[in-house]
């Protein structure tokens, strides 16, 4: 195995992370560690900064200050564009390319690596997504349901073996079965490749069922990360106890009071 | 590793470009070498004295020699009969004399024909001393006809080196026309009679009268005329509007051949309103200065033609249909200018394709005359010109097919360019905008003086039209590509320019396409407006038709030209939906 040093350094670390759109605070000063092969969900309303903390792990967003760190790495070090290669990456509603088979487009990243077996990888992707390749490969995304599209942004994403894999709502256009089922193949298959995941969702129930971690934001502020079970317990502040209680998480046991 | 990344990062994009840029060329095919001028299109076209050895009694073979080797008269002409035929009797007397000739006639108003001239791109075209005084100079109608000739001489010379010749003969004043029975029933005789009864009277004028001072206005102010209503009416339709009763008044000129008939009244200009429109040879400074030996043969004319005689020999070509080139041809004959047994128009009659027929402003030969000379039926006739359509339609489809090229290689990159700058691109496209709505004509005469006439400034003209549905339908079509998939392709790692190349282009395909095509239809329908500064094409039967009250020759032209727009619109309407990349709806 590799030595214990790697291991303590965290996959991806934010620190004092800020970001401005003119006047608005998207991010107020955040600061998280992912550990490698965890999965953090960042669970907020809308306008509370976990899409753009999210994107600040790929250089989508460049912060205004505060520190991203890779492996370690300050992420501005790192060539943007081989970055956002390198970290898997779901985008809201998938975000597949309307020309192209679905074929071609789960093996987008993989070629955009040079990875002369891109289409193979592809292949095994949708398999792995249930999405057989015999049936789907030559598909175009048009013919596919909303479910079908999701899944092969999680295979583009997850075709060259990344290290770590950032989704944004990647469950969040499907309906309830959909849903279930969609969310349900990627536990299993995180758990299987043991992938470090950062996922957005603004779903307290998604966050709690597949998450290792779950930081609240507000305002661009983390309120409480923690795990599933401490974050029930023990809400942090006033603010997270509301969201458990407005979820039904905690509704039984706050009613009492 | 790299190579294949690279070979795969190319697919796509270039397919797109070579297509829209192989469909712009489509109707380039089949044009080993277009035709520049005459010497391509047609038998012996570029008409010279060695072609038909006509020479006047006093020239050898050797003077004839010497100057056939100098470069041809430009012979012009305003698109109306009586220019025509003074155009063609200028250039048949210079080719009895040895020189050789290209004739540009039919150019589309005054400022086209004098722009043309004073920057020698045209050597000679026949003018009115009026028309010189009013439009081009500008200045108060006023003086006797030697007083405005003089004047006009003077002031030409002085601004532009421009040299009106001895003057033809005879004036061509405007003449404001009745119906015989109006003026009977009426007691109209002059101007200040129509005046007093103008009240219950219908004019119809050409849109030149209606607006010049020397025109309506002018008559309103110096006679009081107010008259109930006054239309608009094209040269070609004036008459029969007046003869079937449509309107009562109508502008005519004073030697129209369709004066002569008994039903059409004069009204005398009994308060001289009207300046004398003289007409006579204009000529450029450079063919005055450096052909003296041409010039002397122009001047042989000064004198010569009569009222009367301008009359009947525009009578014979407006009303009686005769060529054009037989009529000049006959005149020369009867003034004693050319031996009547050379007669060039022989080599005219029954064919339209010999070698001093006469030749639109392309250098190529028109079937001059109006329909009734003709005998058969509209499908025979078009059947019997097809050589010259195919000809015309060929020049058509080379100004349409350089001009959307050029716009595509311009409006393309420059709409990709403009969508990544993005600020002030909107205030950009719109500035390019307005040259949309500029009058064709106007742009066609702002040319003239940067470009002359002919192919280039047409071109050039078609193109700058052809810019804004390019360029706005390659901004908005790049803007509006799906943002997701290309916000996707940014986060998943694609530079710029592989976004470019492999989405957003693809996916604004169709929509440039249209662009292309929505500029291709625009450009055919435009293009025949270039017959009007000389550059050929489906719109030199268009304009001479109208010019001759011919509707045949006007169908000759407007026929093709619609058809033509008819299999652009539908021949891009396939590659728009070829370009469409499959997996789209529809796709």
């Amino acid at each position: 195995m590799i030595p214990a040093l790697p291991e303590m350094i965290p996959a991806l670390e934010v620190r004092e992370l800020q970001k401005r759109y003119g006047r608005v605070h998207a991010l107020a000063g955040v600061s998280l560690e992912v550990s490698s092969g965890e999965c953090v969900a960042l669970v907020g309303e809308s306008g509370s900064g976990k899409t753009t903390l999210l994107r600040a792990f790929n250089r989508v967003v460049e912060p205004d200050g505060g520190v991203v760190l890779v492996k370690g790495r300050p992420a501005r070090d790192l060539d943007p564009i081989r970055l956002r290669r390198e970290t898997g990456y779901v985008p809201q509603e998938g975000g597949l390319m309307p020309h192209w088979t679905v074929r071609k487009n789960a093996a987008l990243v993989a070629r955009l690596l040079g990875m002369a077996d891109a289409d193979e990888r592809a292949d095994s992707a949708l398999e792995l997504l249930g999405l057989s390749p015999n049936e789907y490969a030559r598909r175009w995304p048009r013919e596919l349901s909303g479910g079908q599209r999701q899944r092969v942004a999680i295979a583009r994403a997850l075709a060259t073996g990344p290290e770590v894999v950032l989704l944004d709502e990647p469950f969040g256009a499907l309906d309830a079965i959909t849903r279930a089922q969609v969310r349900g193949h990627f536990k299993a298959i995180r758990q299987e490749l043991g992938t470090t995941s950062v996922l957005v969702t603004h779903d307290l129930h998604e966050a709690i069922e597949l998450a290792d971690r779950v930081a609240v934001l507000r305002d661009g502020r983390i309120e409480q990360a923690a795990t599933p079970d401490v974050l029930v317990e023990k809400p942090a502040t006033s603010y997270v106890a509301r969201l458990l209680e407005q979820a039904g998480l905690v509704g039984a046991r706050e009613g009492g009071q | 590793m790299n190579a294949r990344r690279r070979r795969v990062g190319f697919r796509g994009g270039w397919g797109v470009w070579a297509t829209i840029i192989i469909l712009g060329a489509i109707p380039l095919a089949g044009f080993g070498t277009p035709p520049p001028s005459a010497a391509s299109a047609a038998p012996g076209p570029a008409v010279t004295s060695s072609a038909h050895p006509v020479l006047g009694p006093e020239s050898s073979p050797t003077a004839a020699r010497r100057i056939q080797s100098t470069r041809p008269v430009v012979v012009a002409s305003k698109p109306f009969g009586e220019s025509y035929l003074l155009a063609e009797i200028f250039a048949q007397l210079l080719e009895a004399r040895g020189h050789a000739v290209e004739r540009r006639l039919g150019l589309g108003s005054t400022e086209v024909a004098f722009g043309a001239l004073r920057t020698g791109a045209v050597d000679v075209y026949p003018e009115y001393t009026g028309t010189g005084l009013l439009a081009i100079l500008g200045q108060e109608p006023s003086g006797t006809r030697g007083e405005v000739f003089r004047r006009v001489s003077r002031e030409f010379r002085e601004r532009w080196g421009v040299r009106w010749l001895p003057p033809l003969g005879f004036e061509n004043t405007y003449a404001v026309s009745v119906r015989r029975e109006t003026a009977e029933e009426l007691g109209l005789a002059t101007l200040t009679d129509l005046a007093r009864e103008g009240e219950r009277l219908i004019g119809g004028f050409s849109p030149d009268f209606l607006g010049r001072d020397d025109g309506l206005p002018g008559l309103e102010d110096a006679y009081g005329l107010q008259l109930r209503e006054s239309r608009s009416l094209l040269q070609a339709v004036k008459y029969e509007a007046l003869r079937g009763g449509r309107v009562d008044v109508i502008d005519a000129y004073s030697t129209d051949g369709f004066l002569a008939r008994a039903e059409v009244v004069v009204l005398e200009d009994d308060r001289r309103f009207f300046p004398p429109y003289e007409a006579a040879p204009l000529v450029s400074r450079r063919f005055f200065e450096e052909r003296p030996e041409a010039v002397a043969v122009l001047t042989e004319l000064a004198n010569l033609l009569d009222e009367a005689r301008m009359r009947e020999l525009n009578g014979r070509v407006e009303v009686e249909g005769e060529p054009i080139s037989s009529v000049a041809a006959s005149a020369l004959a009867a003034l004693g200018l050319v031996p009547s047994d050379h007669h060039p128009a022989d080599a005219t009659i029954g064919g339209m394709d010999g070698p001093v027929g006469v030749l639109d402003a392309a250098g190529r030969p028109v079937a001059v005359g109006p329909s009734g000379a003709r005998a058969g039926s509209l499908p025979a006739y078009l059947w019997d010109r097809r050589d010259q359509t195919l000809q015309e339609i060929r020049r058509h489809l080379l100004l349409v097919g350089i001009s959307l090229l050029a716009a595509i290689l311009v409006a393309v990159p420059a709409g990709l360019a403009l969508e990544r700058v993005r600020a002030g691109a909107e205030g950009v496209i719109r500035g390019v905008g307005v040259i949309q709505t500029l009058p064709s004509i106007a742009l066609l005469a702002f040319m003239i003086p940067l470009l002359g006439i002919g192919v280039v400034p047409a071109v050039v003209a078609l193109f700058l039209y052809s810019l804004f549905p390019i360029l706005r339908n390659t901004y908005s079509g790049v803007r509006d590509a799906d943002p997701r998939a290309v916000e996707a392709a940014e986060a998943l790692g694609m530079t710029p320019v592989q976004v470019l190349r492999e989405i957003r282009l693809p996916l604004a395909a169709p929509v440039i396409m249209a662009g292309v095509r929505t500029a291709a239809v625009i450009n055919v329908g435009t293009a025949t407006l270039a017959a009007f500064i000389g550059a050929g094409g489906l719109g030199d039967p268009i304009v001479s038709g109208l010019a001759l009250s011919d509707p045949w020759m006007i169908l000759a032209g407007a026929i093709p030209a619609a058809l033509l727009a008819v299999v652009v619109d539908v021949t891009l309407g396939m590659a728009e939906r070829g370009v469409a990349p499959r997996g789209l709806s529809g796709g």
